[in-house]
């Protein structure tokens, strides 16, 4: 986790959600689970798709929350709602391949070197007004991570952002879950000392590298435990004690059989070389290094391992270990095979990641389509999921972003974001939405700072007044989804 | 005025005196010489298992209820009391809260002396868990809560100890009694947990899902050291032998007992969360909290889990940073958490309420009348506050309604229970008769206003300390507010103020229990003094609001 945020980048596409409320929020949380999506005609538009490059005055058409078909001139069935997209782009939904956001309470489980026990998944908090505002930007799949305060730190989830869903709904289906590992400076807490205070083990690179170790023999031998347990018992063993089950090495064993991803943050090359050997001598796959800011060192063995690469376009200097970064980084690790992605690591980043996509066509001359990649099927590719989003293909997910510009652009402002095939954002209901949420708010406050006088005022003798049982008219109950942020409508 | 010829010290010890008398334990004990029948006759009765009666009589005897109806027979012993103009209800039940524990911890094994833990280095070392005390064994009938509460019409508690993720168990309480066990109606009924992480970056868990993963753990554990002992009872020759865990033994024992879980959920996320661990876990969950039950009641009433609501509703904070403006979400919350009980009740969840932060008893009724102005039907409410309760333990067989055969806890008002001037006149609790008496007021209008933000100083064996007390003063000189300092903080109550005079109490953790701290002294204008009195010690404190300019600065900013 960075401690910096930039604050450069706030575009007008970011201003469209800074008032966070949501008009969507209020409908989608309408949503029946199993309601038939809508059939949607977008028309006319530059399509985007990523895998078979632009369309020109195409139009994309979604049925049952999938894409149903591409091209030109397509007949919008009776029942289709048609989005006018003359002028306008569209593109696969934006995946953040490494993002903080939805977390109920504290990022990290700091307290021990390997927090593998702990789970975003139990935490996901679909309240968070970062949600709405990734909508916002454009984004439609995050892979939300634990923080990098331990060598293993907790198990990881990818998410849809179907605002006003609840939390059970935001999983992505049959993404596969993962786990975070952190090198570096975080996991031994270098830059997070306390004087006087004991110091967390590993305090050293050497011992990041050593607690993994100890981590994974712990989970072979847990295994092992296990597989013979379970090979007795299946030879008619009576009165066996099972060995107990363990949380924290659960998922290390899932790592060794191939059934979680690592997600292991890291800048240096040395740390990274570190890892990919101790993986290889454990058996085990790391699927995405996070940051991996001096990953142009050694690109080669990061493609040569199957790993992929998730990093910033232009941020490094917050601390002594990214001070060799780059911005040619993304666009170096590409061109030597790796699969590369930008991420953001930061809520506010995570609004303009197309932009910081395209950074990397100034900075390394990469095509413009190289660069959209990078925040749609390169990171699909990187969190398994690319046979379901990640370009506009007939069949995948109707997760697409309608833009007034191209995406690339700097002029560009998110219009309409949908996932499922359902308008999760749209900007000018959001804008009309306004004025009512804000007067609601102000009859709110006023209501609700009146209640106390009459009670002091009446003492004894009174019964108190009672406010909250007159219904006027507009204060129905509403589902209270939206919600404005911290200094928000004024 | 004479008094003000007595020096000021033997002022205080007067008024503190008198204060102890009117508000303390003997105030209105049960009456001499005990006797042990009593009939209400010519009384509206709300047995709450059945329509009220008017003109009924109630027997209680032997501490059950004898008999009740419109043609019952009075026995010759009984002490008869007129019931015109009076409605009995059952005694009222605070379905979860430390009232009538209030002794110092005192776990008799390890670890028992040590003032600080040592850090938690993961699950193994049982973090904020103490599963093993039990209410039942720290009932405190000294703790003056125990009287406030029972003259609020509160025959009984559930009451569970405080602090960490595995608190301790609850047991049933009936407040009255003359020894601690007296007391207790049943123990082991709840398991409480808490997902409050403890730790910080020094102490496992430090966070939210950190406490989960560890309560998931415990689960997991004690499930398995049951299952171990069972295969190594029968088979110790040649078995390694399981280790003890007196975390999980004690929780194993509790689950035997058929002791509920209480699993926090107030928020609607909250609550969502809870419902999924309570089906994972697979324990006969209740949910605490409730207070977004107005959103996603009928999710609750599908998953068939009882909810506890607790009774504080949300509220601004108390001296709030102006610059930060609630969101319309939080703004909402204030406004609809007290439609949570009727939406329960619509629904079909079974619920209870629960004082929760409430800390003047006075003021638990009000909160429910809130709940029934937002559309809880009065008879609902009293149900959440009686029979709704004891289902929700498994004691209805023996209390939460007026029928022959259950325990006598009534409460006779000289009106309904829940308007404002109804006052209660008489409780009784396992058939005793308590009579309430109007608390002795300072009898003079206060002189000037006490309300606003006081920092006090005082000088304890530790050296000199700071504390701001945050108080509200009502036109008839009842104080409210909070006292906080770097020993924690806690809510006023048994706060008055009569001419320059004033006396508040707060409770605070001292060396793990909770204690009465009693402020009193004088103030005039922005200055106060007097003294603290707390586990036996007295220390003299001086107070003072903080200049006018800032807190007119703060006003302006709003």
């Amino acid at each position: 986790m960075k401690i910096t945020a930039k604050t450069c980048w706030l575009l007008a596409g970011v201003c469209a959600a800074s008032l966070s409320v949501s008009p969507a929020k209020e409908k989608s949380a309408g949503f029946a689970a199993d309601a038939p999506s809508p059939v949607i005609l977008i028309r006319n538009a530059t399509i985007l798709t990523v895998s078979h490059g632009t369309i020109d005055k195409g139009d994309v058409l979604i049925r049952n929350g999938k894409i149903a078909a591409i091209g030109g001139n397509l007949k919008a069935p009776d029942d289709a709602q048609v989005i006018d997209g003359t002028g306008q782009f569209v593109s696969p939904g934006i995946i953040d391949c490494h993002s903080h956001i939805a977390i109920d309470g504290n990022v990290n489980e700091g307290s021990v070197s390997v927090s593998s026990m702990v789970n975003i998944a139990d935490v996901i908090d679909s309240d968070d007004i970062s949600i709405y505002r990734d909508l916002a930007g454009g984004v439609t799949t995050a892979n939300i991570l634990h923080g990098s305060a331990n060598p293993i730190g907790g198990q990881t989830i990818v998410i849809k952002l179907r605002w006003g869903q609840p939390a059970s709904r935001l999983p992505f289906e049959g993404a596969l879950p993962g786990i975070k590992f952190a090198l570096g400076e975080n996991p031994k807490r270098s830059n997070f000392r306390v004087p006087g205070a004991q110091e967390r083990y590993p305090a050293t690179r050497m011992g990041v590298e050593e607690t993994i170790r100890a981590a994974f023999t712990e989970a072979r031998d847990y295994k092992k435990a296990w597989d013979e347990y379970n090979k007795r018992l299946a030879a008619g063993e009576k009165n066996l004690i099972p060995p107990r089950r363990d949380l924290k090495l659960d998922p290390l064993v899932e790592v060794l059989e191939g059934k979680r991803y690592v997600h292991a943050h890291c800048y240096r090359e040395d740390e990274i070389l570190m890892l990919l050997r101790v993986a290889k001598e454990f058996g085990f796959h790391v699927q995405t290094l996070q940051h991996v800011l001096e990953g142009y060192k050694v690109a080669d063995e990061i493609a040569a391992a199957g790993t992929g690469a998730s990093t910033f376009s232009d941020w490094w200097a917050y601390k002594v270990e990214a001070y060799d970064a780059i911005p040619y980084n993304a666009a170096l690790m590409t061109q030597r095979g790796v699969i590369v992605s930008i991420n953001s690591d930061d809520a506010a980043e995570a609004t303009h990641l197309n932009q910081e996509a395209a950074k990397s066509m100034l900075y390394g001359r990469m095509s413009h389509d190289e660069a959209l990649k990078m925040v749609t099927i390169n990171p699909a590719i990187q969190l398994g999921i690319d046979k379901r989003v990640g370009s506009i293909d007939v069949g995948k997910d109707a997760d697409l972003v309608i833009y007034n510009h191209d995406p690339l652009s700097a002029y560009a402002v998110v219009q309409k974001t949908l996932i499922d095939g359902r308008v999760y954002f749209d900007r000018e209901k959001d804008i009309a939405s306004r004025p009512a949420l804000e007067k609601e708010k102000k009859e709110l406050e006023e209501k609700l700072a009146k209640k106390p006088e009459p009670e002091k005022k009446a003492g004894e003798k009174k019964p108190e007044e009672k406010k909250t049982g007159e219904k006027k008219p507009e204060d129905k109950p509403k589902p209270p989804q939206a919600q404005l942020g911290q200094g928000g409508a004024q | 005025m004479r008094w003000r010829s007595v020096p000021q010290r033997l002022w205080l010890t007067v008024f503190v005196g008198a204060w102890l008398i009117c508000m303390g334990v003997p105030a209105t004990h049960a009456q001499g010489g005990e006797p042990l029948t009593f009939a209400i006759r010519g009384a509206k009765v709300v047995p709450v298992s059945a329509p009220p009666m008017e003109n009924a009589t109630v027997v209680v005897s032997r501490g059950l209820i004898a008999e009740v109806g419109n043609d019952v027979k009075v026995p010759p012993d009984a002490w008869v009391i007129d019931g015109k103009g009076l409605i009995v209800y059952p005694g009222l039940i605070d379905g979860f809260t430390d009232v009538g524990i209030s002794a110092p911890a005192q776990p008799g094994g390890e670890g028992a002396q040590k003032q600080q833990p040592p850090p938690s280095h993961g699950p193994e070392d049982r973090p904020a868990s103490t599963p093993w005390r039990n209410a039942a064994d720290e009932v405190n009938p000294a703790d003056a809560r125990v009287e406030t509460w029972r003259m609020a019409g509160f025959t009984t508690v559930v009451a569970a100890p405080k602090g960490g993720m595995f608190p301790g168990q609850a047991a049933i309480f009936d407040l009255g009694g003359e020894r601690a066990g007296d007391f207790i109606v049943k123990s082991a009924v709840a398991i409480p947990v808490s997902l409050q992480a403890p730790g910080g970056f020094r102490n496992y868990p430090g966070s939210l899902m950190g406490a989960i993963a560890y309560v998931r753990q415990v689960w997991l554990d004690t499930n398995w050291d049951t299952q171990a002992d069972a295969i190594y009872a029968k088979n110790p020759k040649g078995t390694t032998r399981p280790k003890y865990d007196r975390t999980d033994a004690a929780l194993a024992e509790a689950l035997d007992k058929h002791a509920v879980v209480l699993i926090p959920g107030n928020t609607s996320l909250q609550i969502r969360r809870a419902l999924r661990l309570e089906e994972e876990w697979k324990l006969s969950g209740v949910i605490y909290g409730g207070q977004m039950g107005y959103e996603l009641a009928p999710e609750i009433a599908a998953k068939k889990v009882p909810v506890l609501l607790d009774l504080k509703w949300p509220e601004a904070p108390k001296d709030a940073d102006p610059e930060i403006t609630p969101t319309l979400r939080e703004l909402r919350f204030r406004d609809r958490a007290p439609s949570s009980a009727s939406a329960l009740e619509k629904a079909g969840v079974k619920f209870a309420f629960y004082s929760g932060g409430i800390t003047e008893p006075k003021d638990i009724l009000p909160a429910v009348k809130k709940a029934i102005d937002a559309g809880l039907a009065p008879d609902a409410a009293l149900r959440a506050l009686t029979l709704s309760p004891a289902e929700i333990f498994g004691v209805s067989e023996t209390m939460g309604s007026i029928e022959k055969g259950k325990i006598a806890n009534l409460v006779v008002t000289d009106g309904d229970l829940f308007e404002k001037k109804t006052k209660v006149k008489m409780v009784f609790v396992d058939g005793r008769k308590y009579e309430v008496r109007e608390v002795l007021r300072p009898s003079e209008p206060p002189k000037g206003d006490m309300t606003g933000k006081w920092n006090l100083k005082f000088t304890t064996q530790q050296g000199e300390e700071e504390a701001t007390a945050d108080l509200v003063m009502e036109s008839d000189g009842t104080l409210t507010g909070t006292v906080s300092s770097n020993r924690g903080s806690g809510s006023v109550f048994n706060g008055w103020v009569s001419g320059e005079k004033f006396t508040f109490t707060i409770n605070l953790e001292i060396e793990g229990g909770t204690n009465d701290v009693v402020f009193t002294g004088t103030f005039e204008g922005s200055s106060m003094k007097g003294s603290i009195q707390a586990m036996g010690y007295t220390f003299d404190f001086t107070g003072s609001k903080p200049p006018a300019a800032m807190a007119a600065l703060a006003g302006g900013a709003q």
